[in-house]
């Protein structure tokens, strides 16, 4: 008989480390699809993830159960994604003049016809993920839970312990930093 | 170039971009042998368990042996027998001095 998280949850913090093996078989799928939306290389989705269920294993005994287990394990994959961009801010200079050529392409058509631009090309995904890597770590993680996952402040305030008003100063600045950054594409070929 | 309207349609580019949730190969497994191993805690866990098993036990014997002593007082004349033996005992060898002086 397969038995319940809760069952699971409890012979984990009794000593049976065994126990924690099928929690991570559900939820991982779950936990490497929040870090790729903040790392790009495959190496750190799973420097994420790894580090995301150790916390959770060590952290076990502050879960109290008032909440689903993936709630909370939400909560500190998203912590641990945002700990992720605070070490990692190494591409945040980086200047546009490497845009690829369908990069170039998607702007140049965006500038003559701004309303027949697909958004949906791997042109704009990829400027979109360029974009996002020079944005500082609160915005980044502002952006990315509230404009690309479409998340309400109160659920961002819980995931990333925040308060209300916080998040919504910092979704401010963040939607300002993204638009300063978009304002810093080639001037000259683009503006 | 109209800001506002190209921030629009990136994050419309990114929304389509919903990420794979593909787990690497026995991806767990890893995670089991990082576990941070809990041997010495079972076995300071072990040792806290029996120093209280031990704790408990005693309060019970403690408790019940004050129980027997409450409502089983033993007679008068026995307890006195019993110090008066005990006296005698300790104090057999100042008793020999006074009675060879």
């Amino acid at each position: 008989m397969e038995r319940t998280e809760a069952e699971l949850i409890s012979a984990v913090l009794k000593g049976n480390a065994a126990s924690f093996e099928p929690l991570v078989q559900k939820y991982s799928p779950r936990v490497f699809s929040t870090a790729r939306r903040y790392a790009r290389r495959e190496s750190e989705v799973e420097d994420i993830a790894q580090e995301a269920w150790l916390k959770a294993f060590k952290k076990l005994g502050s879960f109290r159960g008032e909440a689903p287990f993936e709630h909370w394990l939400m909560r500190l994959t998203v912590r641990t994604c945002y700990d992720f961009l605070r070490r990692h801010q190494r591409n945040r200079e980086s200047a546009f003049s490497d845009l690829t050529e369908p990069e170039s392409d998607w702007l140049e058509h965006f500038m003559t016809q701004p309303e027949a631009v697909s958004e949906n090309t791997d042109a704009a995904r990829l400027l979109v993920a360029r974009i996002l890597e020079r944005l500082s770590p609160p915005a980044r993680l502002i952006i990315t839970l509230l404009e690309i996952e479409d998340r309400s402040v109160k659920e961002i305030a819980a995931l990333t312990g925040w308060s209300v008003p916080l998040v919504k100063v910092r979704a401010f600045r963040a939607r300002a930093e993204m638009r300063k950054i978009l304002a810093k594409l080639p001037k000259d070929k683009y503006l | 170039m109209n800001l506002a309207e190209l921030q629009k349609k990136l994050i419309a580019a990114a929304r389509t971009n919903t990420p794979g949730d593909g787990v690497p190969y026995a991806f767990e497994k890893r995670i089991m042998a990082l576990l941070p191993s809990r041997t010495t805690t079972d076995n300071l866990v072990l040792w806290a368990r029996g120093l209280w098993q031990a704790a408990a036990s005693s309060v019970a014997i403690a408790l019940m042996l004050g129980a027997w002593v409450f409502f089983n007082p033993t007679s008068g004349a026995n307890a006195s027998d019993l110090s008066q033996n005990f006296e005698n005992t300790l104090l057999a060898a100042v008793d020999q001095n006074l009675q060879t002086q």
